[in-house]
């Protein structure tokens, strides 16, 4: 690994003179699960590593009743160990749960998982499906960028240097829902998603769809939600609402999986993910957490 | 660009310079002798490495030395340094390691796990150490071992 420097800013102001000075040269740590990964393989040669764990704000983790705001220090554990997000924000909560190991989850955040911008990302879909707004500290203050808006790429978003994502925040739902993530691996612990789709089903018969690892970014199944709208799921209508979805994804072949393969259980795992939200809806459904697959 | 870093190690002060760039694995086990974290993978995958960070497990060899400034960080030096804790009896009892690489990462990884929830079900530990690789055991006698701590106290 490079030598850098190493900043430890205690305020969102300090850290953002200090990313504007080094612009591209400078990185941000937070819980450095992937960034220290990719400084040692000599994919990333910061000149200057900020730290923002010092930040006091950041580790803010909070429900007011309008939005789940999840601080961008806040770790994968921490969510789960909420009971708000368990029982407000169960998919997020899933999602969380297949991070990685505990071992990882004990530094690793949410939002540090989005800005990386994996395509695999498995807190994207839990997002996507919410509909969370990230919110990103500027020197001009504050935007607020959806984040069906937010991943341009792999590995890419529309952050630029000097720009840090202070919090995501989720809007509560009005209503019963019920909701899943799946996550298809190929073993427990630390595996990349082969597949990841959640999805939310409302009793007004409202849907949400969303995947991770099957396209150059994490994605949203609009056509296939519009489709679904106000229908009840048979069998038939299942079949139809997974060909579509499909639709928006364009899978890669790589060492976990196949291009064919994804494309294939990208649309199995969409019914299975439906049916599983619906019975939660319902209330006879598997637990929150539950394996799914 | 050495910076001086201060952190409680198994219960004592430690003052150290550090590069930015030195990972708190290489520091424990080079500098500060301190050999009970292993380099397995080196980059978050197998476990070897755990040490607990203020009670709660962590890779050292992805998180730089630099960040623990202030912290509190314990190995498995300092967990048995009254002697041998019910987890490591049992994990004796039960024959649990071959080689012992993955144990000290096992043992605090199941150790953080009882702390949080004295009582867990066997889905739960095996949950808990999934990030814990055993190159040798096929994991049952370590599941079994902690399963017994797990039904007493
Ligand atoms: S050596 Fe750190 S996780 Fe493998
Ligand atoms: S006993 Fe050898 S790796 Fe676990």
């Amino acid at each position: 690994m490079n030598n850098f420097d190493y900043a430890k800013p205690s305020t969102l102001k300090e850290a953002i003179d200090i990313y504007k000075k080094y612009g591209e040269k400078a990185k941000l740590l937070m819980g450095g699960t992937d960034l220290v990964v990719l400084m040692d393989d000599g994919v990333l040669s910061p000149e200057m590593v900020i730290d923002l764990k010092g930040i006091e704000e950041l580790k803010k983790l909070e429900f007011d009743g309008e939005y789940l705001h999840i601080g961008a220090g806040v770790t994968f554990n921490e969510l789960i160990d909420s009971p708000v997000v368990k029982e407000k924000f169960p998919v997020i909560w899933e999602a969380s749960r297949t991070v990685a190991s505990t071992g990882v989850r004990n530094k690793a955040t949410l939002v540090g998982n989005i800005c990386s911008a994996v395509p695999s990302a498995d807190s994207a879909p839990a997002l996507l499906v919410r509909g969370a707004i990230v919110v990103i500290a500027t020197e001009n203050g504050d935007r607020e960028v959806p984040i069906t808006e937010f991943f341009t790429g792999p590995r890419r978003t529309v952050l630029s240097p000097g720009e840090i994502v202070k919090e995501v925040k989720v809007p509560a739902s009005n209503g019963k829902f019920g909701g899943s993530y799946i996550k298809l691996g190929r073993y427990d612990g630390e595996d990349l998603a082969q597949v990841g789709v959640a999805t939310i089903v409302t009793e007004n018969k409202d849907y949400k769809i969303a995947f991770c690892a099957v396209a150059p970014k994490p994605v949203r199944a609009f056509e296939a939600e519009e489709f679904l709208k106000g229908k009840d799921l048979t069998d038939d209508v299942l079949e139809e609402a997974a060909k579509i979805a499909v639709k928006a994804i364009s899978p890669i072949s790589d060492i976990r999986a196949s291009k064919e393969y994804r494309l294939y259980v990208s649309g199995v795992l969409v019914k299975r993910s439906l049916k599983a939200s619906f019975s939660r809806l319902n209330g006879n459904g598997p637990a929150y957490g539950e394996r799914l697959v | 660009m050495k910076r001086e870093i201060k952190f409680t190690l198994n219960g004592d002060p430690v003052k150290i310079e550090v590069m930015p760039n030195e990972k708190l694995l290489d520091v424990l086990r080079d500098r500060l002798g301190v050999k009970s974290p292993k380099h397995g993978c080196g980059r978050g995958e197998c476990g070897a490495c755990t040490v607990l960070l203020n009670g709660k497990s962590i890779r050292s060899c992805i998180t730089l030395a630099i960040e623990v400034d202030g912290q509190e960080i314990t190995t498995l030096e300092g967990l048995e340094k009254n002697g041998m804790t019910e987890l490591q009896k049992s994990f004796l009892q039960h024959n649990s390691f071959q080689c012992g690489f993955c144990a000290p990462g096992m043992t605090l990884t199941a150790t953080e796990l009882l702390k949080k929830n004295p009582h867990p079900d066997e889905e739960e530990i095996r949950e808990a150490i999934a990030g814990n690789l055993c190159r040798c055991t096929g994991y049952k006698n370590i599941i079994d071992a902690i399963v017994d701590v797990s039904k007493k106290g």
